[in-house]
C-alpha cells in the first residue's frame, strides 16, 4: 500500500442527520483520500446508506459539511443531487441495483457519459445535423465503453438487455457505469451482496484495478469483511449513527468498541471480563 | 389435475361473472329511462337485451375458461356455435347483441387456437429464416408503408371520404408520434397534451384571420408558442411522480380549454372561429375562384378545378409533417438527450445519480412533444376551417393516449397500426356511433391488463457495439 | 352579510358531497397506492340508481319520503359496491405487479368504458328527478335577502357527518378497519400476518363505492337532475379534495371536500361563474406543487 498520505478527496465534518425526532446519524466525522479505498462498516441500521444518501444528494444533512477536492473544493451539502454527480463528479452505485434494465449493456454506459456527449452534441443540434465533431465523441465514448465491457468480462453481453443479466453481472456493470461517468470519488453501497465467493474475488480484483489504474478515491458500504479487510486501506465504523472507530483495517479489527458492536457486550470473554 | 374435475369449477365461474353481470345491468340496462314530453322520465324496460347479454356472458366466460383450461376442441365448438348464432338472422332486441355474440365468439376461438398459433410464431421467429426475415421485415415495412402512404392519393380508390379518413389518421399518427416522445420515451404521462393542439390551432385562427398571415408563416411561430406553453406548464410540475402529474397535467389541459370557452373576447369563446383561410402554395388558392389578386391552384396548373385537389394537397402536408415528426424521433433517440429520456423512464435516481439533470431533461421533452402539437393543431384549424373549444376536449387526449399505449411506448410503426384501428376502423363502420367510445375506453383496460407493452413490444437499441445478425 | 351566509350555507352542503365522493379517492391510494381515475363514474352510476330507485318507489306507490330514501339509499349503496367491486378485480388487480403508470392508464380506459355504457344505456340526454325533498327554513332576513337553508341540505351535511363519524369509528375500532390500516402501512407483512390483503382491497373499493353513491343519491336530490357526464367534473374536484386535505387520511379527505366546496362557491359567487372550475384545478395544481402531501397527510421520505 502506498502511504505517500496526500491531502483528503472526501472530508465529512459533523454530519448529522435528523428525520423528524430520530436522530440516524450522530455527529459524524471522517475522510476519505484519493487512490485508497475507504470502507464504511458497522451494524444493520447503524447509518451507513444514510451517509450516503447525504454525501451523493440525496438527503439534505441536518448539520454537517461535506467537501470533495477536486479541481475546486465542492461543498456537497450544497449542491443538488444531479450536480454531484455533474460538477463534482462523484458517482454511485445502489443497495439494491439501479440499472435501465430495459436498455441494452452498452446504452447503460453510453448514458453514463450524457455530459460529455451533450456538450460535444452542442445540445443536440450538432447532434441533429450529423456534424462529425459529434459522430466522433460518439465514437469515443463506445470506445470508452467497450474497454470497460472488456475489463468486466461483458463485451459479449453488449447488445443484451441489461435486466437480462444474470445478478453477479449487473452488478459489475453498475459498477462500470459509475466509472463511465469518470469519476474522482466512487461511492458502492454493499457491491459483494449477493455475489458468491468467486465473484467477491473477482469484485476486489476489479475494485484495486480501479484503484491503481484511475487512481480515484473509492469509498464502500460493506457487511463482507472479507471484501472489507482484503481491500481496504481505512475503514471507518458506525454503530447506532454514531463514529465508534476509525483508522487502518488490522487496528479497527482489534478494536474492543468494535467487537462490542458486532458482537453484543456481556457475553463474551474481553479483557474486562 | 384431471380436466374432468375442472369443469364444475368453470361452470361455476361462468355463472358467477354471469351474476354479477346481472347485477351490474340489472338497473342501469334493464330500466333504460326515456324522456317523454309531457310524462317527464318513464321507463323502457330493456330486461330482454340484458337476459341475452347475462347469457352471452355466460357462455363466453364459460368458453375463455375451457379454452384457457387446455379443454380447447370444446372451446372451439361452443366459439363456432355462438358465431353462428350471432350471425344467423335470429329474432334479437338489438342489432348490439349480435355483434356481441359474434365478438364473444370470435375471442373463444382466438383464445383457443392462440397456443398453436403462438408456437408457429415462436418456432418461425427462432429459425434462422425467420430471425433474418424479422430484421429484414422491419426495415422494408417501414419503407413500404411509406411509399404506400406517398402513392395513395393517386390510386383510383382515393374518393373524398377516404382522402379525408386518411387525413384524419395521418392527423392522430403525428399527435401519437409527438405524444410518444413526453410518454414513450420520456415515461411522463401527459394527460393535457390536447392543450398544446389547442394552442397550435387557435395561434394559427387568430394570427391568420386578424392579421392575414399565411399557414407557412404561422407554421413554426405556432410550433414555438405551444412549446413555451410547454415549458411553462412544465416546469412547476415535473418534479411531480407519474399519477400527480398525469393529473395537474389533465387540470392543465382543462384549464385551457375552459380559459378559450370564456375568454370570449380573443378567442370569440364557444362560437369558435371561422373563415380560417387554407395553405396555400406558392400563393394559389384551393378553391374555385381565387381573391382578387390570386390566382386557384387550378389555374396556375392549367388544370380543371376538382374539389379532391384541397384534399390531396392537404393530405401531403400532413404527411409530410408526421415524417418529419418521426425523422426527428429516430434522430434524437441516438442522441445523448433522447437516451437520457428513455432512462428518466426507466429509472430516474439513477439518472440522478449519473449527473443528469431530470428537471431540465424532462422539460425538454414536454416541450418537444407540445411543439408537435402545436404544429398538428395548426393544421388541423387549416384544414377545418372553423375550430371551436369543443375540438380540445379531455377525450382528444385520451384518445391520443390509448393510440401510444396500444401502439406500445416508444414504437413508431406501433403508433401507425394503433391509429389506424382506432380511428380507421370505427370509422367504415360508421353506424357503430357510440360504441366507439366505449370500445376505446375497453381497449384501454384490455390492453393493460393483457398486453402492457402494446401492440410492437420490441425496443430496437439506439446503438449497437456489434453489427446486428453477428454472432452473440 | 346575507349573500355571504348564503354562499356559506350552499358552500357547506356542497363541501360535504365532495368530501364523501373523497373519502373513495383517499382510502384506495391509501391502500394501493393508486388514483382510482374511474371513481368519479362510480359516483355518476350511483346518482343514476339513484334516479331510477326513486323512479321505482314511485312506480310501487311509496309516498313516504323517508322511506323512499332510505330504500334508494340501500339499493344504490349496494349496487354501486357491485360496480366498485367489479372495477378493482377486472382493470386494477391484474395489474398490480406491473410498470407504475398500467394501473392509472388502466383506470382512464375504466373512465371513458363506464361513461359510455352509461350513455349507451340511458341516453345522453340530461335526466331529471329525485327531488321528493322540498321546503326549508328561512334563517333570516337582511339586505332585503332571505337566508335560507332547506331541510335537504341539513339532511345532506347530517348524513354527512354521521357517515364520516361511522366511517372513522370502523377505520379505527373494527378488525376491518385494522386490517385496513395494517395494508396501507406494509402489504406484504400484513399478508405474513394472515390478512386476506386480496379481500381488504376489494372492501376498500366497495366502501368507497358505497359512498360515492351516497354522494350521487345527495348530488341528485340536490341538483335535481343528471347526466353520464358528470361524474368527470365531479370526480376531479372530489379528487382535488382529497389531495388538499392529503391523500391518504379520511378527514383529510372531508376538510379538503369542505374547502374545494368553499372555493367552488364563493368564486362563483363573488368572482365569475364561468372561471369557477378553472379556480378549482387551479388550487389542484398549485397544491400539487408547492404542498404535494396535503393539509393533513404526512410526508413522505424517498428510499434510495
Amino acid at each position: 500500500m502506498t502511504s505517500s498520505s496526500p491531502g483528503p478527496l472526501i472530508e465529512v465534518e459533523h454530519l448529522t442527520m435528523r428525520f423528524g425526532g430520530l436522530v440516524a446519524i450522530d455527529d459524524v466525522s471522517f475522510t476519505g483520500r484519493p487512490r485508497e479505498i475507504t470502507a464504511i462498516i458497522g451494524p444493520n441500521g447503524a447509518g451507513k446508506t444514510t451517509v450516503f444518501n447525504c454525501i451523493t444528494g440525496f438527503y439534505k444533512p441536518t448539520i454537517g459539511r461535506l467537501t470533495l477536492r477536486g479541481d475546486q473544493e465542492y461543498l456537497l451539502e450544497r449542491m443538488l443531487g444531479h450536480e454531484i454527480g455533474q460538477r463534482a463528479r462523484v458517482a454511485r452505485t445502489f443497495q439494491n441495483i439501479r440499472l435501465f434494465p430495459g436498455m441494452t449493456v452498452l446504452e447503460n454506459l453510453m448514458v453514463a457519459q450524457h455530459n460529455k456527449l451533450m456538450t460535444a452534441s452542442g445540445l443536440s443540434v450538432y447532434g441533429l445535423l450529423g456534424l462529425a465533431r459529434f459522430r466522433n465523441a460518439e465514437a469515443a465514448a463506445v470506445e470508452m465503453a467497450r474497454g470497460w465491457l472488456e475489463r468486466i468480462g461483458l463485451v459479449a453481453d453488449a447488445d443484451r438487455p441489461a435486466g437480462e443479466l444474470p445478478y453477479g453481472a449487473q452488478r459489475r456493470l453498475e459498477i462500470a457505469r459509475a466509472m463511465c461517468t469518470e469519476p474522482r470519488l466512487l461511492c458502492l453501497d454493499e457491491p459483494a451482496a449477493g455475489l458468491n465467493p468467486r465473484e467477491s474475488t473477482e469484485l476486489n480484483a476489479l475494485l484495486v484495478s480501479i484503484r491503481e489504474r484511475e487512481q480515484i478515491g473509492i469509498l464502500l458500504i460493506e457487511h463482507d469483511m472479507s471484501v472489507v479487510m482484503k481491500i481496504s486501506d481505512h475503514v471507518v465504523v458506525l454503530d447506532y449513527g454514531r463514529k465508534i472507530a476509525e483508522g487502518p483495517p488490522a487496528e479497527v479489527q482489534r478494536d474492543p468498541a468494535v467487537i462490542r458492536a458486532y458482537l453484543g457486550a456481556g457475553d463474551e470473554a474481553g479483557p474486562d471480563a | 389435475m384431471t380436466t374432468a374435475a375442472r369443469l364444475p369449477f368453470m361452470l361455476k365461474d361462468a355463472a358467477l361473472t354471469a351474476f354479477v353481470s346481472a347485477a351490474l345491468g340489472i338497473f342501469i340496462i334493464g330500466f333504460h329511462t326515456v324522456d317523454v314530453s309531457g310524462k317527464g322520465l318513464v321507463f323502457d324496460y330493456w330486461f330482454e337485451d340484458l337476459a341475452v347479454a347475462v347469457i352471452v356472458i355466460f357462455f363466453g366466460r364459460l368458453g375463455l375458461s375451457m379454452a384457457a383450461g387446455g379443454r380447447r376442441w370444446p372451446a372451439l365448438v361452443l366459439g363456432v356455435a355462438l358465431g353462428v348464432a350471432g350471425a344467423s338472422p335470429l329474432r334479437l332486441p338489438s342489432t348490439f347483441l349480435h355483434w356481441f355474440i359474434v365478438i364473444a365468439a370470435v375471442l373463444i376461438i382466438v383464445r383457443a387456437i392462440w397456443p398453436w398459433v403462438d408456437v408457429e410464431l415462436a418456432r418461425m421467429r427462432h429459425s434462422t429464416h425467420g430471425v433474418a426475415a424479422g430484421r429484414a421485415g422491419a426495415k422494408w415495412f417501414g419503407a413500404i408503408l411509406l411509399v404506400a402512404a406517398a402513392i395513395m392519393p393517386l390510386m383510383p380508390f382515393a374518393d373524398q371520404k377516404t382522402m379525408d379518413l386518411a387525413v384524419l389518421i395521418l392527423t392522430y399518427v403525428m399527435l401519437g408520434w409527438g405524444l410518444n416522445i413526453v410518454v414513450g420515451l420520456a415515461g411522463l404521462l401527459d394527460l393535457g397534451y390536447v392543450a398544446f393542439y389547442a394552442v397550435g390551432a387557435y395561434s394559427y385562427a387568430l394570427l391568420s384571420t386578424q392579421w392575414g398571415l399565411s399557414f407557412w408563416v404561422v407554421l413554426p411561430i405556432a410550433g414555438m408558442m405551444a412549446a413555451t406553453f410547454g415549458v411553462l406548464l412544465g416546469f412547476p410540475v415535473l418534479r411531480l411522480r407519474g399519477d400527480y402529474l398525469a393529473i395537474v397535467t389533465l387540470g392543465f389541459g382543462e384549464i385551457i380549454r375552459l380559459v378559450i370557452l370564456n375568454w370570449v373576447d380573443l378567442t370569440n369563446g364557444p362560437a369558435g372561429i371561422g373563415g380560417i383561410p387554407g395553405p396555400t402554395l406558392w400563393g394559389a388558392v384551393f378553391a374555385e375562384t381565387a381573391p382578387p389578386g390570386k390566382q386557384t391552384f387550378a389555374e396556375m396548373m392549367g388544370i380543371p378545378f376538382t374539389g379532391n385537389q384541397r384534399l390531396v394537397f392537404l393530405y401531403y402536408i400532413i404527411l409530410v409533417l408526421a415524417l418529419i415528426t418521426n425523422f426527428f424521433t429516430q434522430r434524437i433517440r441516438r442522441l445523448p438527450v433522447g437516451r437520457a429520456w428513455e432512462a428518466l423512464r426507466e429509472d430516474e435516481t439513477a439518472c440522478r445519480a449519473l449527473g443528469i439533470n431530470p428537471t431540465n431533461t424532462k422539460l425538454t421533452a414536454f416541450a418537444i412533444g407540445a411543439m408537435f402539437a402545436g404544429f398538428a393543431g395548426s393544421f388541423f384549424a387549416a384544414k377545418q376551417r372553423f375550430i371551436s373549444p369543443e375540438s380540445f376536449v379531455f377525450i382528444e387526449s385520451a384518445i391520443i393516449l390509448a393510440i401510444v399505449v396500444l401502439g406500445g411506448m416508444g414504437s413508431q410503426i406501433g403508433v401507425v397500426l394503433a391509429s389506424v384501428l382506432l380511428i380507421g376502423l370505427p370509422e367504415w363502420f360508421r353506424d357503430l356511433g357510440g360504441y366507439r367510445m366505449l370500445a376505446f375506453g375497453m381497449a384501454m383496460v384490455l390492453i393493460m391488463v393483457f398486453r402492457p407493452r402494446g401492440l410492437i413490444a420490441h425496443r430496437e437499441p439506439s446503438v449497437r457495439l456489434h453489427p446486428v445478425g453477428s454472432k452473440t | 352579510m346575507a349573500y355571504f351566509s348564503q354562499q356559506l350555507i350552499n358552500a357547506i352542503t356542497l363541501g360535504a358531497i365532495y368530501g364523501l365522493i373523497a373519502i373513495g379517492y383517499t382510502m384506495v391510494y391509501g391502500i394501493i397506492g393508486m388514483i382510482n381515475f374511474a371513481h368519479g363514474e362510480i359516483f355518476m352510476i350511483g346518482a343514476f340508481l339513484a334516479l331510477i330507485g326513486f323512479m321505482i318507489c314511485t312506480m310501487l306507490g311509496i309516498g313516504s319520503a323517508p322511506v323512499a330514501i332510505l330504500l334508494v339509499l340501500l339499493m344504490a349503496m349496494a349496487f354501486t359496491a357491485v360496480y366498485g367491486w367489479a372495477i378493482e378485480r377486472v382493470a386494477y388487480r391484474p395489474l398490480r405487479g406491473s410498470f407504475r403508470l398500467a394501473p392509472l392508464i388502466s383506470a382512464i380506459g375504466m373512465s371513458v368504458t363506464l361513461q359510455n355504457y352509461v350513455q349507451l344505456a340511458q341516453g345522453a340526454r340530461p335526466k331529471p328527478g329525485g327531488q321528493i325533498i322540498s321546503g326549508g327554513y328561512n334563517l333570516f332576513s337582511a339586505d332585503g335577502f332571505d337566508v335560507r337553508v332547506t331541510w335537504l341540505q341539513i339532511i345532506i351535511v347530517v348524513v354527512t357527518v354521521v357517515l364520516m363519524a361511522g366511517f372513522t369509528w370502523l377505520i379505527a375500532r373494527t378488525p376491518l378497519g385494522r386490517q385496513q390500516r395494517a395494508c396501507e402501512q406494509d402489504m406484504k407483512m400484513a399478508a405474513l400476518l394472515g390478512v386476506n390483503v386480496d379481500r381488504t382491497i376489494s372492501l376498500t373499493f366497495v366502501m368507497g363505492a358505497a359512498l360515492a353513491a351516497v354522494a350521487g343519491m345527495l348530488f341528485l336530490m340536490y341538483y335535481g337532475v343528471i347526466d353520464f357526464f358528470i361524474g368527470f367534473l365531479a370526480g376531479i374536484k372530489a379528487f382535488t379534495a382529497a389531495v388538499l386535505g392529503g391523500i391518504g387520511s379520511l378527514p383529510g379527505a372531508m376538510l379538503g371536500g369542505l374547502l374545494i366546496g368553499l372555493i367552488e362557491v364563493f368564486w362563483a359567487g363573488y368572482f365569475s361563474s364561468e372561471y369557477k372550475d378553472v379556480a378549482v384545478f387551479g388550487i389542484l395544481v398549485l397544491v400539487l406543487i408547492f404542498r404535494p402531501t396535503g393539509l393533513l397527510g404526512k410526508p413522505e421520505i424517498e428510499k434510495v
